[in-house]
This record gives C-alpha cells, sequence and structure tokens, in this order.
C-alpha cells in the first residue's frame, strides 16, 4: 500500500499482516508514515495504490463494514468538550446502533473500566488530559471493536495514567481478544507488543518481536533497537496551516 | 438514511446550542435594531405598497435572522473539524448524505427558532398575523432556514479556519440580504441588480414570507418553490461530495 499527497510520499510501497487478537506496535519518528497509515486503515484516508483489508474488509470497498469493526482513539483529542462524559458516550453508542437499554449499561462498564464514573455528568472541558484520554479510551471501547487503534495514546500523560491505561489495554485484549493496534513515542510502552513495526520515511525498515530485535541489532532495549534503526536525526514534522490554527485556538481557549 | 445518526447530529447540536447564552441574544438584538430602529426611522420616507415601511421590512426581517442563524450554525463543522469531533463522526459507520442532513436539520432548527423571535415584535409594530396564516408561516420558515443552512455547510465544509469563514459570510449574509428585496420592493430595478436578485435563494424566501404576512407577491407561487427546493437539493448534493472526500 502506498499513498502520497501530490509530490509528498507520505507512506512508500509498505506491506504487513496483523493477526486476530496480537498486540501489534507500530513504531517511528515524526512524519514517517504511522498515522497516515492509521488514516488509511479507518477509511479516513483513500491508498493512493496497493490496498488494505481491515477485519476481512476491504477498506475503499467496504468502509462502512470496516468502520463497525473498529474503534479508535486519535493522536489529537476529538471528544465533544461542551458535553458531558455520559453525552459523549451515549452519542457514540447511538451512531454505532446501539439499542437505548444495552448503550446505557454499557456506559455504565466502560466508564467503570477507565475510573470516570463519578465524574459522567461533568462537561468534558472541565476534565484533565489524563480524564479526557480515558474517556476516548472508554468511547472506543463502547461498541464493542473487533480492533482497536490507538494513535499515541498516552502522549503527555503522567506515568500514572499511562501504567494505568496499558495496564488495561493488556487486560483488554486478553480479555475480550481485540486486536491492538498502537502507536508511541514511548519505547518502553511498545514492549508489551508481541511484534512491533518500524516505519521510516514512509518504508517498513523492520517488523518482528521485540526480543527478536534487540537480537538482531544486538541491543538491550526497544529505544536503542529504534534509534539503530531509524538513525539519530531530528526530525521536523510538517504542521499545516489547519493544525496551527487549532492549536492556537487551543491555547487562546486555556488562557481564558 | 440513517436515523439514528441523524438525530444524533440532531440532539447533540440542539444541546451545544442552548448551552451557549450569548447567541441567543444575537439572535434578539438584531431584529430590535433592525426592525425598531431601522423600520420606525424609514418609515416616515418610504410608503410601499401603500403600507407601512415597518411592515414593508417585517417579513424581510424574519429571513435575515434565518439566514443570519443558519449561516453561523454551520460554523459547527469548522469547529468539529479543528477540534477534532468531526473524525469521530467520519470513523462512524454512518453514510456521508446522513451527515449532511442531520447538520442541515440542526441548523435548520436553530435557525427556525431564532426566526421565531422575530414574530415575538409583531404585536409592537402592529403586524396582526392570523392563526391559519400562522400555521402555514412556520413550516415556510423552516423551508428558508433549510435552503440557507444547506449553502451554509457547502461553505463550511470548503472553509479551513473560522476568519475565512467570517469573511465568506459577510460576503454572502450581507449581499443576499440587501438583495432578496427584504428592505426594498424589487421591481423597477436597473438590470443588472434585478438579475443577481433573480437569482439570490433568499428572494424566493422573502417573496413567500411577504405573500403570507402581508398579502403582496411578486413570483408565482410555484416558482418560488422550484427555486428553492432546487436550490437546497443542489448544495446538498455538493454538501455530500465535501463529506465523502478522501484525499
Amino acid at each position: 500500500m502506498s499513498k502520497h499527497f501530490g509530490q509528498v510520499i507520505a507512506v512508500d510501497n509498505i506491506s504487513f499482516e496483523v493477526g486476530k487478537g496480537e498486540i501489534f506496535g507500530f513504531l517511528g519518528p515524526n512524519g514517517a508514515g504511522k498515522t497516515t497509515t492509521i488514516n488509511i486503515l479507518c477509511t479516513l484516508l483513500m491508498p493512493s495504490a496497493g490496498e488494505a483489508t481491515v477485519n476481512g474488509f476491504n477498506v475503499v470497498n467496504f468502509p462502512n463494514e470496516v468502520r463497525r469493526s473498529i474503534g479508535i482513539i486519535f493522536q489529537d483529542p476529538s471528544l465533544d468538550e461542551r458535553l458531558t462524559a455520559y453525552e459523549n458516550l451515549n452519542f457514540h453508542g447511538m451512531i454505532y446502533h446501539l439499542p437505548s437499554k444495552a448503550r446505557k449499561a454499557r456506559i455504565e462498564e466502560v466508564l467503570n473500566i477507565v475510573g470516570l464514573h463519578s465524574k459522567k455528568d461533568y462537561i468534558v472541558r472541565t476534565f484533565s488530559g489524563g480524564m479526557k484520554r480515558r474517556l476516548e479510551i472508554a468511547r472506543g471501547l463502547m461498541h464493542r471493536p473487533h480492533i482497536l487503534f490507538l494513535d499515541e495514546p498516552t502522549t503527555g500523560l503522567d506515568p500514572q495514567t499511562r501504567q494505568h491505561i496499558w495496564e488495561y489495554i493488556i487486560s483488554l485484549s486478553q480479555k475480550e481478544k481485540i486486536t491492538i493496534f498502537l502507536t508511541t513515542h514511548y519505547m518502553d510502552e511498545a514492549e508489551i507488543c508481541q511484534r512491533v513495526g518500524i516505519i521510516d520515511h514512509g518504508k517498513i525498515v523492520d517488523l518482528d518481536t521485540p526480543g527478536a530485535l534487540k537480537n538482531k541489532y544486538n541491543v538491550s532495549s526497544l529505544n536503542d533497537v529504534f534509534l539503530e534503526a531509524t538513525g539519530r536525526d531530528i526530525r521536523e514534522e510538517e504542521s499545516d496551516e489547519k493544525e496551527q490554527l487549532g492549536q492556537f485556538l487551543r491555547a487562546r481557549s486555556k488562557l481564558r | 438514511m440513517d436515523f439514528d445518526a441523524i438525530r444524533m447530529i440532531w440532539v447533540r447540536d440542539l444541546i451545544r446550542h442552548f448551552r451557549d447564552k450569548v447567541r441567543l441574544l444575537g439572535s434578539i438584538t438584531r431584529p430590535v435594531l433592525w426592525l425598531l430602529i431601522m423600520g420606525t426611522g424609514l418609515r416616515a420616507a418610504f410608503n410601499v405598497h401603500g403600507i407601512s415601511y415597518t411592515h414593508f421590512i417585517f417579513p424581510g426581517i424574519i429571513a435575515m435572522n434565518l439566514i443570519f442563524a443558519a449561516m453561523i450554525s454551520t460554523i459547527s463543522i469548522i469547529w468539529d473539524r479543528e477540534f477534532g469531533f468531526l473524525r469521530e463522526i467520519l470513523v462512524a459507520p454512518i453514510p456521508r448524505s446522513s451527515i449532511v442532513l442531520g447538520k442541515a436539520l440542526s441548523g435548520s432548527t436553530v435557525a427556525f427558532i431564532e426566526g421565531l423571535f422575530v414574530l415575538v415584535f409583531a404585536p409592537f409594530i402592529k403586524i396582526h398575523i392570523p392563526l391559519i396564516s400562522l400555521l402555514l408561516l412556520l413550516p415556510l420558515m423552516f423551508l428558508i432556514a433549510f435552503v440557507c443552512t444547506s449553502m451554509g455547510i457547502v461553505i463550511a465544509a470548503r472553509m479551513t479556519s473560522f476568519e475565512g469563514f467570517g469573511v465568506i459570510s459577510n460576503f454572502v449574509i450581507m449581499p443576499m440580504f440587501f438583495l432578496s428585496g427584504a428592505m426594498f420592493p424589487i421591481d423597477n430595478l436597473p438590470h443588472w441588480i434585478s438579475f443577481v436578485i433573480r437569482i439570490n435563494p433568499l428572494t424566493y424566501g422573502v417573496d413567500l414570507l411577504r405573500w403570507n404576512t402581508l398579502g403582496i407577491k411578486t413570483f408565482a407561487l410555484y416558482i418560488d418553490f422550484m427555486f428553492l427546493a432546487i436550490f437546497s437539493i443542489i448544495m446538498l448534493g455538493i454538501g455530500v461530495f465535501e463529506f465523502s472526500k478522501t484525499n
């Protein structure tokens, strides 16, 4: 599969498979093509060439079937901050066609999972970063997806919250047999993955179990594997106009 | 059609709207300014079709509140894109047409309610609307709100910033309002201006409202309805196309 934006090649002829129930880590420096790949797999973007299949459905031909199969925790927040936690979950359940009764029961369930039950009637804007993340995870689980995409789910969180979130994700994959596809910049977090793929400049440079990769590069940590595989140069991530504006507005609303 | 999704988008937008008290203020001050101040001030100078100027512009002011509220309501699309919520909608298994229709209905509902505020002023300027007319007036107002919202969706779907939307909507709302016959009669105007008025959907909306409230009419009823229907169908079609883009 490849993806071009005009002249820029964001994803360059990559090919991989993730097994059912697997925890798969997708690692790479900023601008390597991780988010573009996730956006294609969750039907927000079309591949320029090649094809992708999620839960047995081709992302181009059967986008709605793919959308029903997946849950996503985006890199940037995607909650409605003016609604309460409960409303966010309830609306999510509605668009995934959970019947009213099942929806209410499931909301209670996921709120307890992420420990936000006591905050359910609070407006999301009053939440801390960690609480918002937990709410997003709860929302991603509402409709019992087969595959959960986590795009840097712990960025900007304190170690306690990170720890809590990962423990939960591991138990989730064990209990509910959900396939987990995650990206992260914290290499120690990637250790929980059964396999990791390392992407750089749009190409997959390595893909194996964390243990095998450490052996291959003869180093002791995934962090060193990552540096060996992708080099030590600092990357520039292009921030388009839209993103800058979003950041500006977010900053402004915080000042108020 | 995905009715769950349409309902979700509709309810969510209404909740958000009514939590924002400041916006309600604008929809009340606008008719006060135009109707009571402009209308009263210009009443001495104008006498159209043998009725007072305040009466003449009354349906136009309803249309004004409808188009303002409808266009402003579609800013929520830009807002949702900037703050990420649009992605939550876009990765959900919803047909894109239902997203657009949900947005069009929520925007129309908000605009319709703001249009109702103008009706409150009717007794103050001594306009009497019989119950029968009122029953017809409400669906007409909703229709106009729907047409304006569908246009706003197309603009908002193409905009990447709030500032851009402000500029565009001023370029669109003000000319559409002034060139709709809301403020002055549209017969006996120079050629070019008359042409612009005829391609402006709001013209036909104002025509319907004025026919309903004052019994004055410029175009045939079927022309009004046909123009509004075709215009909003085209706009919704473009809107669905914009929301389906995956490049």
